[in-house]
């Protein structure tokens, strides 16, 4: 660790700084106070509770995992080669991160729905998606893919093609110099990619209502129970929303310990 | 077998021909920017020339119709960083390439020990890249280059990481593994160029600008870059005699001519800085070659100083700037004697 | 210039609208009403303003325990019109009422399917059918706590693909085509138009909500919310309620 000589910020912008960060722990903490200590450990391994935590964990593995398998490849293509249309596609993948998931959710339903643009089709082959656990992967991977994507594309751009040239030289096909230069390299943003990935997966909530639906044990992951919870019993909405702020922050630090180069 | 490349890249403008006979290492120098590395980047197939065609060993690498990728090119390359895959041991690293070529893991190892030992690096093996010198590095890449039996080797500037003590040793190590191999060096050190090439080709701006075996480029450059890497002064002109030539400014210089001139051909005199002598003002004897004009720098130059005038140069001992006393922008006289004073059919 | 802060406000639908009704002055009353209400209220909110010339009402549609807390954290409001007693009763328990609320509607249960009947839902029992698939409230909340009820009254249990967070969705995945039925609001197959066909439940067997309505503790114009409330309870109010599915309270 070199460490370099820090220069000095004006010191007026510790203001505006100060206030955003308030801004975000105080709705935080404003959550703690109203959490029914007594009760929590009842409340958040309550069979509800447990299934639903239980259904997004599972789910958001699985949709991480997805994210990986296409969204490395699109990083890939769009980080590492050329090719007409690469901005369009580039802006497409990204879509999702700015659409509001309850539009997510409205195109996975015209598209994998029961009257979706494949939904006839797959019913044909006997898949059915609408309201199963399948669709609330689905929809957590839409949302999520891009975050796995930018993460992986800004590390490959960054990391220069210079490696990759040598290995060619080297001998090794376009595959080997993938497996064993490009992929080692860009490993620590892959990892970050992933986690960031799955916590977004974890909080989803639009899509998820609007195309799989909500049924305890199937479709309703964590976000859905603490927002039917939030109708009746707002102490329990208050104890699982805190585990998710517990797990979200898990995650995010693992994603930064991971993205710290080795 | 041997090597013939002509390529053009246009946005990079370049436009090259280069031969190397098999077993034969070419220099390739020139002023940076004159295309050195983009000749190896396309050699490599790292970039694509526009047109013209490459052939090496009787195969073609590249042409209108043919584009045969850099893994298929058994073309080795030695970049200026040594670019050591990073969470690879060094025996990893050296056992790359033979592991591409489909050796099983513990014989691509063998051979990477053995490639190893060739450039003194075998007590390297087992370290991480970052846990080495440049210098180190450098002789590692090029046990990695030469593990793959490139059938061309193409170094840039192989030995600009190395400090200056290691140079000397990776320059041996050069010369051992370069001997009876196709290799093109990309350098702009005259010592790398006379004591690892055969033959060397000037670049300037992306053209070929002059070719030869390499003492006789250095001994009697054509370039003005050649020219300027070999320490050399030299003045462009038109013969007037069998032993004498005039430049463009009208000056007049008489020399030892290899063959004797035709009048009227151009014409080259190239003379060591050494061999000029400095006055504040004409000397007695009226010697045939002097030229009179203002100093325009005076810099160390070595064990001596460099009185700079004009294009020109004469090295001189401090003890004489003393004496003369003479400083930037003061008129003087340089004098050079017919016999220092080579001169050649340009 | 004070007409237009009180509109700016009143626009904000969450903040009281502090202006006095003096004559010739417009008033605006704010109305928090459960959203099998929309299509009605809004009628009914359309007919008043000119019935009242200088009079605006503006609604906040939710669910009516959704409602019950945003009243509770302080959004101001004039009226308040929820889906059934147990959440009214909550919001008197929190003192949010100035009087005692009055039952102005009641509404019970009906399948809905999608245009056609694709599915060919005939009775509330062919729903426990498990090719069928069903989409009903979750019980905690009120049209699923009706659905409870209907389904024990029939004397069946559903095994439904998705329990909602409101009846909205319900009738949302049935418009869609998600869903082969849904189980939802009589009014709410009235509003949908032709989006949904409905398959009635027979009254023995179907479940009836109460709606209640009530002027607000924290209302500003207890005047005219008052006025609104009984627009509601009277006979113009009644016959839009009428038209919109929902029946006259006993």
């Amino acid at each position: 660790m070199n460490r370099t000589p820090r220069l000095d910020v004006p010191s007026w912008i510790f203001v505006p700084a100060a206030a955003g960060s308030l801004f975000i722990v105080l709705p935080l903490l404003a959550m703690l106070t109203r959490v029914d200590w007594a009760d929590l450990p009842a409340l958040i391994t309550s069979p509800g509770a447990r299934t639903a935590l239980l259904l997004s964990l599972k789910t958001s593995t699985i949709a991480t995992l997805l994210c990986l398998v296409f969204g490395v490849p699109m990083a890939i293509i769009l980080g590492r080669s050329t090719f007409r249309g690469q901005d369009v596609m580039r802006s497409v993948v990204l879509l999702p991160l700015v659409l509001p998931p309850v539009v997510a959710g409205i195109a996975l339903l015209y598209t994998f729905g029961r009257r979706g643009l494949l939904g006839g089709s797959l019913e044909a082959f006997g898949i059915q998606i609408a309201f199963s656990t399948t669709a609330v992967i689905m929809a957590q991977t839409f949302v999520a893919m891009p975050f796995l994507v930018v993460s992986l594309e800004g590390a490959l751009r960054s990391s220069g093609q210079r490696y990759e040239e040598v290995a060619a030289t080297l001998g090794a096909r376009p595959t080997t110099v993938l497996r064993r230069v490009t992929l080692p390299m860009v490993l620590p943003a892959v990892a970050s990619g992933a986690v960031l990935s799955f916590a977004r997966a974890l909080g989803e909530f639009g899509a998820t209502i609007t195309f799989a639906g909500s049924l305890q044990g199937t479709t309703r992951t964590l976000p859905l129970e603490i927002y039917l919870q939030r109708e009746v019993d707002p102490d329990s909405a208050i104890a699982l929303s805190m585990v998710l702020v517990v797990v979200a922050a898990l995650v995010i630090s693992l994603a930064r310990r991971t993205a710290r180069p080795a | 077998m041997s090597l013939t490349f002509r390529a053009a890249v246009k946005d990079r403008d370049l436009d090259v021909s280069l031969e190397v006979p098999h077993g034969r290492t070419l220099g390739l120098i020139g002023a940076n920017g004159s295309g050195k590395s983009s000749v190896l980047a396309v050699l490599a197939g790292l970039v694509r020339a526009d047109s013209g065609t490459a052939v090496l060993d009787g195969e073609e690498l590249f042409s209108a119709r043919v584009w045969v990728p850099p893994h298929r090119r058994r073309i080795g390359l030695l970049a200026q960083d040594s670019l050591l895959f990073p969470r690879m041991s060094v025996v990893d690293n050296v056992a790359f390439g033979p592991r591409s070529q489909g050796l099983s893991r513990p014989a691509a190892r063998a051979v990477a020990q053995h490639w190893l030992i060739e450039v003194d690096a075998a007590d390297l093996a087992d370290r991480k890249p970052s846990e080495l010198s440049g210098g180190q590095q450098q002789r590692v890449a090029l046990a990695r280059a030469l593990a793959t039996q490139p059938h061309l080797l193409l170094l840039d500037e192989p030995l600009s990481a190395t400090d200056v003590g290691m140079a000397a040793m990776m320059r041996q190590t050069l010369r051992r593994v370069l001997a009876g191999r196709t290799a093109v060096i990309v350098t702009h050190h005259v010592l790398d160029a006379v004591l690892l090439c055969d033959r060397v080709a000037v670049l300037e701006a992306g053209r070929v600008v002059e070719t030869g075996r390499t003492e006789e480029v250095f001994r009697r450059p054509r370039s003005d870059f050649a020219a300027s890497i070999s320490g050399l002064n030299m003045v462009r002109g038109v013969a007037t005699g069998p032993d004498s030539l005039v430049a463009t400014d009208g000056t007049v210089i008489h020399g030892e001519p290899d063959m004797a001139l035709t009048p009227g051909d151009p014409a080259l005199a190239v003379f060591r800085p050494e061999a000029v002598s400095v006055h504040r003002s004409a000397p007695g004897g009226s010697p045939r070659n002097q030229f009179l004009g203002p100093v325009t720098s005076i810099e160390p130059q070595a064990h001596l100083v460099r009185i700079q005038v004009g294009d020109l140069g004469a090295d001189i001992t401090a003890d004489s700037v003393a004496r003369l006393a003479i400083d930037v922008g003061e008129s003087v006289v340089l004098v050079i004697k017919a016999a220092e004073v080579s001169l050649y059919h340009g | 210039m004070k007409r237009r802060v009180c509109a700016l406000v009143a626009m904000s639908g969450l903040i009281a609208t502090g202006c006095s009704n003096r004559p010739g002055e417009s008033t605006t009353i704010t109305v928090f009403a459960a959203a099998s209400l929309q299509a009605t209220f809004t009628r009914l909110g359309a007919q008043f303003e000119t019935a009242n010339p200088g009079t605006t009402v503006m609604f906040n549609f939710g669910g009516s325990s959704d409602l019950v807390a945003q009243l509770q954290d302080g959004a101001s409001a004039d009226v308040f019109a929820a889906a059934d007693t147990v959440t009214m009763d909550k919001a008197v328990a929190a003192g949010l009422l100035s009087a005692r609320p009055a039952v102005f509607a009641t509404n019970s249960m009906e399948i809905a399917v999608p245009p056609g009947n694709p599915a060919g839902v005939t009775s509330f029992v062919s729903l426990a059918d498990p090719g069928i698939a069903v989409v009903v409230c979750a019980p905690q909340v009120p049209c699923g706590a009706a659905t409870r009820t209907v389904e024990q009254n029939v004397g069946v249990a559903l095994m439904p693909v998705s329990e909602e967070n409101s009846v909205t969705d319900v009738l949302g995945k049935v418009i869609s085509g998600e869903a082969d039925a849904g189980v939802v609001y009589v009014s709410d197959v009235i509003s949908a138009g032709d989006a949904v066909d409905g398959v009635p439940i027979p009254t023995a067997d179907n479940a009836t909500n109460d709606y209640p309505i009530g002027v607000l503790k924290g209302s500003t114009s207890a005047d005219d919310a008052g006025e609104f409330q009984a627009y509601v309870l009277g006979p113009e109010g009644q016959q839009v309620l009428a038209e919109g599915g929902f029946g006259t309270p006993s």
